[in-house]
């Protein structure tokens, strides 16, 4: 009956959403949502002198374009400061170790969760599940103190300092941790949803543990898998807070983001550039989603009810 | 399927390892030293491969210009000299000293700062040899500000000065106007202008964003020094006056005859609305004649605007633009309003000290001035190092204050300094709110302690 309902409710939502007025909407929304963008893109191809003294519409009636903001941004260092193309690296170091860390630790989790019979199961899960709501903002100077001097109870060493402040490594954790609860949460339920019977079969014909997850639960978790690592890629890509925090304001290791953030002068001079690094930085995400995009949708839905 | 995986593996772990080297390696520099006249420098230490990181919120393109001024010196002592300029400064140094990653050496922008860091008992007085530096070769004012509660901790680096009017010396020349050098003299310079009926006299812009309002605050300020004393002027910004004191009271209203003069700014509303790198557009293309603001400016004047800095003598340039001082009551009352940086230390390295002294020599004041763009309070300083004309006024307006006052907003609480003051005087000229309802509402947010 449930069941009926809801695919009749479905079919409601279909029509109403593929009516032409329906459509209409959601290309005024997009084209209004998309303007500003458009409004930058146009400017970052625009000399400083032109953003100055117009705005960007006016390229239509008096169109004047250059390269010169890609060229600097891209190419130019400034002094001891590299281009942004040497910031690329730096950010692919951070980001590709953050996404596949948090995922291979949060696999382990959500089967093991999902599918060991151990007491305090459910109270566990809950624990990581409601971790969620702690604001990363909270833990960057308890974490960064953990990171740089260790942890000490009196004079008793609980962890000692392991010297790593200043390398990758800090970031990675820090992403790490602050990725593994919702990780752990969306793998689970996609793994809890697996048919037992698949897995009972699997029992039976003697597989272990080891076997068990490796031939049927990771080949099958592909597309939740596959569906986070869009969702932590993007984070850490985006991130500002956790890299400017814990890689130590050092300049190897700072990624993308930190030198966008400063990339306008001491007093806001040169903000034309910004639009070109602006662009510059999304187009890895840019292309990570487009590659990837019926997984996002996917990651989006995963985790909620199934119809 | 495990074997594809395993050498996936081993692939992304080769991948991985390529890539860290290939990160390390740029990181690295060969310090291979090269010739020069290493005598200078030999006080300062011989080091090896140490390193002292210097964290501030000046980043490009000045920091570049700070990182070439230390070429020499990282040459001669070994010491390599990592300038790491970020806008996140003021929010990331706490997390930083909190959280055991202090920088070796920060730069102070303001000194409200630099107290609630020594506060955290993470900071390092200055040592003998820089305390004796900074007293031979800056003011006491100055020494002062990088004190805090009798230890010295700070020394003073780069200056600004915010007491200036900016001007067109064409402009003044096409019309006979002459540099007035008393507050009255200015105000009849005004009329003069005003009464030509063609020229504004002044232009203004408060508009900031957030910070909306500084600009009026630097106009309280510049004028409670002249208008009051420096005494006044630090019970002011200390509160052991009130914020609604008769004294306070004269210093706005002195503002206002001004600011909130139709016939002076044209639209008085309009000043809130107007940015401040826009206020002193009009100077360029000759719409208004007086511009206050501090030295920095110009830079933004002539990069977006297309105005040229020149010198007070050159009355033809087109857009050409320079700076008198912001007089006195009296001709002969000198006193400057206008900030600076100071560089605290977090670490007893012996070559963190050298660092610190080094940047109190004269010396190094003279190198980093000629390469442009900059100024210190530094006794030593040689004005002929300064090209900028508007610099070296600056600097010659510093040498011959008689007081010298910090940028009084950002030593009050950032309730009252950054917040209400902006605020207040904001609305004093877009809602034409009077003086008491300003000042008594300033007064009212000033947190209770």
């Amino acid at each position: 009956m449930a069941r009926k309902l809801r695919k009749r409710d479905v079919e409601v939502v279909k029509t109403h959403l593929s009516s032409p007025w329906a459509s209409f909407t959601a290309i005024v929304i997009a084209t209004l949502w998309t303007i500003p963008t458009f409004g930058l893109f146009v400017t970052s191809f625009r000399p400083s002198t032109g953003i100055n003294s117009s705005g960007w519409w006016t390229v239509f009636t008096n169109p004047e374009f250059t390269f010169t903001n890609y060229t600097r941004v891209l190419f130019e260092g400034r002094g001891a400061t590299p281009p942004l193309s040497q910031y690329f690296l730096n950010t692919f170091a951070i980001v590709i170790p953050s996404t596949i860390i948090p995922i291979t630790i949060a696999i382990f989790a959500a089967y093991a969760i999902a599918w060991f019979n151990f007491k305090g199961r459910n109270f566990l899960f809950f624990t990581i599940f409601a971790l969620q709501v702690i604001p990363l903002q909270m833990s960057l100077i308890p974490l960064l103190q953990l990171f740089s001097g260790g942890l000490h109870i009196g004079s008793f060493t609980v962890i000692p300092s392991f010297g790593i402040t200043g390398t990758f490594i800090p970031i990675w954790l820090a992403h790490t941790m602050f990725g593994l609860p919702l990780a752990i949460f969306l793998l689970h339920n996609f793994i809890a949803q697996l048919p037992r019977e698949l897995i009972e079969a699997a029992r039976v014909d003697g597989a272990d543990h080891f076997k068990l997850f490796r031939q049927i639960i990771l080949p099958l978790s592909v597309p939740a898998i596959a569906s986070f690592a869009i969702f932590q890629f993007l984070w850490t890509w985006n991130d500002l807070l956790v890299a400017l925090t814990f890689g130590g304001g050092k300049r190897e290791i700072a990624p993308l983001m930190v030198r966008l953030a400063e990339m306008t002068g001491t007093r806001g001079g040169d903000w034309e550039l910004l639009t070109a690094g602006a662009f510059v930085s999304i187009l890895v995400p840019v292309a990570v989603f487009f590659a990837l995009q019926r997984y996002f949708v996917r990651g989006l839905l995963a985790g909620s009810v199934k119809g | 399927m495990t074997a594809f995986l395993r050498r996936r593996l081993i692939l992304a772990t080769s991948l991985f390892a390529a890539l860290s080297l290939v990160i390390s390696g740029c990181g690295s520099s060969d310090d291979s030293a090269s010739g020069g006249n290493c005598d200078a420098y030999e006080s300062y230490g011989n080091y090896e491969g140490v390193e002292v990181e210097i964290y501030s919120s000046i980043r490009s393109p000045e920091a570049e210009i700070y990182q070439e001024s230390f070429t020499e010196f990282e040459e001669c002592t070994g010491i390599t000299i990592n300038w790491n300029g970020t806008a996140e400064f003021e929010a990331q140094l706490p997390v930083r000293v909190e959280g055991g990653t202090a920088p070796d050496l920060a730069v102070f922008p303001q000194p409200g700062l630099l107290k609630a860091m020594v506060a955290t008992g993470k900071m390092f007085p200055a040592t003998d040899d820089v305390s004796a530096a900074a007293d031979e070769y800056y003011g006491a004012d100055w020494k002062a500000y990088g004190t805090v509660d009798g230890t010295f901790y700070a020394a003073p680096l780069g200056a600004n000065v915010k007491s200036f009017v900016w001007y067109s010396p064409k402009t003044f020349a096409d019309n006979g106007w002459s540099i007035p050098t008393t507050w009255a003299e200015l105000l009849a310079l005004s009329d003069t202008v005003a009464a030509g009926g063609k020229v504004q006299p002044w232009c203004v812009g408060f508009g900031s964003g957030d910070a909306t309002g500084w600009v009026g605050t630097d106009w309280m300020e510049d004028l409670m020094l002249r208008v009051n004393d420096a005494s006044t002027y630090d019970a002011w910004v200390n509160h052991t006056i009130p914020f609604n004191d008769a004294k306070v009271a004269a210093v706005l209203k002195e503002a206002g005859k001004i600011l909130k003069n139709p016939k002076y700014v044209g639209n008085v509303p309009a000043i809130a609305t107007t940015t401040f790198q826009e206020g002193g557009k009009g100077l360029v293309d000759g719409s208004c004649a007086m511009h206050r603001q501090a030295s920095f400016i110009g830079g933004i004047l002539a990069a977006d605007y297309g105005a040229t800095i020149v010198t007070p003598d050159d009355t033809t340039t087109e857009g050409g633009i320079t700076t008198f001082y912001f007089p006195g009551v009296t001709a002969d009352q000198r006193p400057a309003l206008g900030g600076g940086e100071f560089v605290g230390s977090f670490s007893d390295r012996p070559e963190v000290a050298s660092v610190q002294l080094y940047l109190t020599s004269p010396e190094w004041n003279n190198k980093k001035a000629a390469l442009g763009g900059w100024f210190s309070a530094n006794k030593g300083l040689d004005v002929a190092n300064v090209a900028d004309p508007v610099n070296k006024n600056a600097v010659e307006i510093l040498k011959n204050a008689t007081t010298f006052r910090f940028d009084g907003s950002d030593a009050m609480p950032a309730a009252v300094g950054a917040g209400s003051f902006w605020k207040e005087m904001t609305a004093w000229v877009a809602e034409n709110k009077s003086d008491k309802a300003v000042l008594d509402s300033i007064e009212k947010s000033w947190p209770k302690s």
